[in-house]
């Protein structure tokens, strides 16, 4: 009996054993030309710019010097980091000390009045990105929340559709430039507090981002809404669903695709619209980092400056991944290429 | 049982164009028995689908109209389920799924969820899909899928089935198959039936009365055949069947001596 069991497990261990492939039945020849295809190639791409770049760069001189080549760009970037590191640990030992000063204080007279005041130093280049991805998260939620419900209005219905279609193809392709100014001016009219939640430079760059980037989304959902198999909404209509039923359960999940499409395009919009109305607003965040550094007008400046560039770039495609990712969870086609 | 369960009654269609209206129906009228099986045949482009959507309530009929049992029918609804051609199943629900979208409309209220779960898994096992319950459209077959959307028809436990060519995408095997499980369960429920079908040995196979229609434009009905052979029907012996035969060659005459495809006659 015991053998038995024993011979049973021996055979299924020994089954699994057998159903991975051993070591030189791997397709070794496959395998490898898949690695240069998916590393290979890229990192020899990158290796060309690199050195078309740092011959080219120092052939250019400006007033602030030569045009920085990788490699004092790559400086600039552990100067960049090494100065966070430092700003960081002054902070911490500015709040130790604030901390032993009034435990001192409280020792002396448990009634003291402690005042705990927040730090001030000066944002670093780290906490710059971390405000535009801020900025940018806000503006984009703000603006696919109106966008999404009025482009599966304007899907469903022709004449609301004809009715908002020129307004929203006007103020397409206005720049966000153009939007700041009467931004700034009523948001200083309008959010008057004297505990504000947000600074105005926080709300004027959001906005602007929000103003520039709903349109590709209202456009989009409005052509995937409205492009629903006709065999779908039969089915409704067979079924009398209710309109929010005949909503959730066919309409959106019918243009979940084209929607994304549109949701990823406002995104790389509104980021690329943030550094501009950062640089003008005067918001913390990239945008007033690159525009400092211009400013300033120091010899590094230039290589701060393109460090600050590859930020934005990866940065932006590292948020386009993340709506890749959310796009692939919610898709119910899942052999639908997305790229 | 009463002889008028389902009267389309003197229906004509038209369609606006840029110039004149197109007629595409011409006085439809046909009486249909409650439990009766029938099948509209004719050449593509002669309004088949259009009688069908008008009886559906998808189309409004400009003269005439369709009633059912004692009342006029204007709007679609689930006392007249529709199996479409390609089978229209929502790709993002599974087939239990889109079942339950028919049953939670049609029965809530009526039914306890148990119920009703247990009447989503009796429509599926009807048409033999309890294995693949809880998989996608995309994960089965087409005849697979057919057969979901024909459990979502017979689920909303309809007057009348509409079937829209249901088996005309599928390949010869798995329509006779289909074609075998609609027997079965036509047998089973003695539903009203009415099918579009191009295929002339399903017409007489399944149909105790087979509609053939005129070519449009302003299409009409052209000859009624009575299919009175016994049922339940089965294909092999049915294919040495003189009566099944004389029946055939009937249909094929009139689809191809007296109606034939307009391009041809021209």
């Amino acid at each position: 009996m015991n053998t038995r069991v024993l011979n049973l497990m021996e055979n299924k261990v020994l089954s699994k054993l057998t159903s991975i492939p051993k070591f030189n039945e791997i397709n070794w020849a496959n395998l490898s030309v898949q690695l240069v295809q998916k590393l290979g190639v890229p990192l020899i791409a990158i290796g060309i710019f690199l050195a078309l770049w740092g011959a080219t760069a120092s052939q250019i001189q400006t007033s602030l010097g030569a045009v920085p080549g990788p490699v004092k760009v790559w400086q600039q970037t552990v100067v960049l980091y090494d100065e966070h590191v430092e700003e960081r640990t002054k902070e911490v030992a500015f709040y130790e000390r604030q901390e032993k000063r009034n435990a001192k204080k409280l020792e002396k007279n448990p009634d003291a009045k402690i005042k705990v005041r927040s730090y001030t130093g000066k944002p670093t280049f780290f906490d710059q990105i971390i405000t535009s991805i801020i900025t940018v998260l806000t503006g984009f939620i703000i603006a696919s929340l109106i966008a999404i419900p009025v482009g599966v209005i304007c899907g469903l219905n022709t004449t609301i559709y004809n009715a908002l279609n020129p307004l929203i193809q006007t103020f397409k392709p206005v720049s966000p430039l153009a939007w700041l100014p009467i931004v700034t001016m009523i948001v200083s009219a309008m959010y008057i507090s004297d505990d504000p939640m947000f600074s105005k430079s926080f709300l004027n760059s959001a906005i602007t981002v929000t103003l520039c980037c709903m349109w590709p989304t209202i456009i989009n959902t409005t052509v995937g809404v409205s492009s629903i198999d006709k065999d779908l909404i039969n089915v409704s209509r067979v079924l009398r669903l209710h309109w929010l039923t005949h909503v959730f359960k066919i309409v959106l999940p019918s243009s979940v695709p084209m929607m994304f499409a549109g949701l990823r395009v406002s995104f790389g919009i509104g980021w690329m619209v943030l550094i501009a109305a950062e640089m003008l607003a005067q918001n913390p965040g990239l945008g007033k980092f690159v525009w400092d550094e211009f400013q300033n007008g120091s010899s590094n400046s230039l290589a701060r400056i393109m460090v600050a560039v590859f930020a934005i770039g990866l940065v932006g495609f590292f948020l386009d991944r993340v709506m890749l990712m959310l796009q692939r969870s919610v898709s119910w086609d899942k052999n639908a290429v997305l790229r | 049982m009463s002889t008028k369960h389902l009267e389309i009654s003197q229906v004509s269609i038209e369609f606006p164009t840029p110039s004149v209206p197109f007629k595409a129906l011409d006085q439809i009228d046909l009486s249909i028995k409650q439990g009766e099986f029938v099948s509209l045949i004719g050449h593509s482009g002669c309004g088949k689908s259009t009688v069908l959507n008008i009886v559906a309530g998808l189309y409004q009929a400009t003269e005439g109209g369709v009633i059912l049992d004692g009342k006029e029918v204007n709007e679609p609804g689930p006392d007249r389920a529709v199996v479409f051609q390609n089978h229209s199943l929502l790709p993002w629900l599974t087939a239990y799924e889109n079942v339950e979208l028919a049953v939670n409309q049609v029965f809530k209220g009526k039914k306890s969820k148990v119920e009703m779960k247990e009447w989503i898994e009796h429509n599926l096992h009807l048409v033999h899909m309890d294995h693949a319950m809880h998989k996608r459209p995309s994960e089965i077959s087409g005849g697979m899928k057919q057969r979901v959307g024909i459990a979502r028809a017979l689920a909303m436990e309809p007057k009348v089935l509409l079937m829209d060519e249901p088996f005309g995408a599928l390949d010869a095997l798995t329509r006779a198959h289909m074609q075998d499980s609609l027997i079965e369960i036509q047998q089973r429920l003695n539903n009203t039936v009415i099918m579009i079908t191009h295929d002339v040995d399903e017409a007489v196979l399944l149909s105790d009365r087979i509609v053939m229609m005129t070519n449009g434009p302003a299409a009409t009905i052209g000859e009624i055949l009575d299919v009175d052979l016994d049922k339940p029907r089965n294909r092999v012996e049915l294919a040495d069947n003189e009566d099944y035969n004389h029946l055939r060659a009937q249909v094929l005459k009139f689809l191809y001596e007296r109606q034939r495809k307009p391009e041809e006659a021209a």
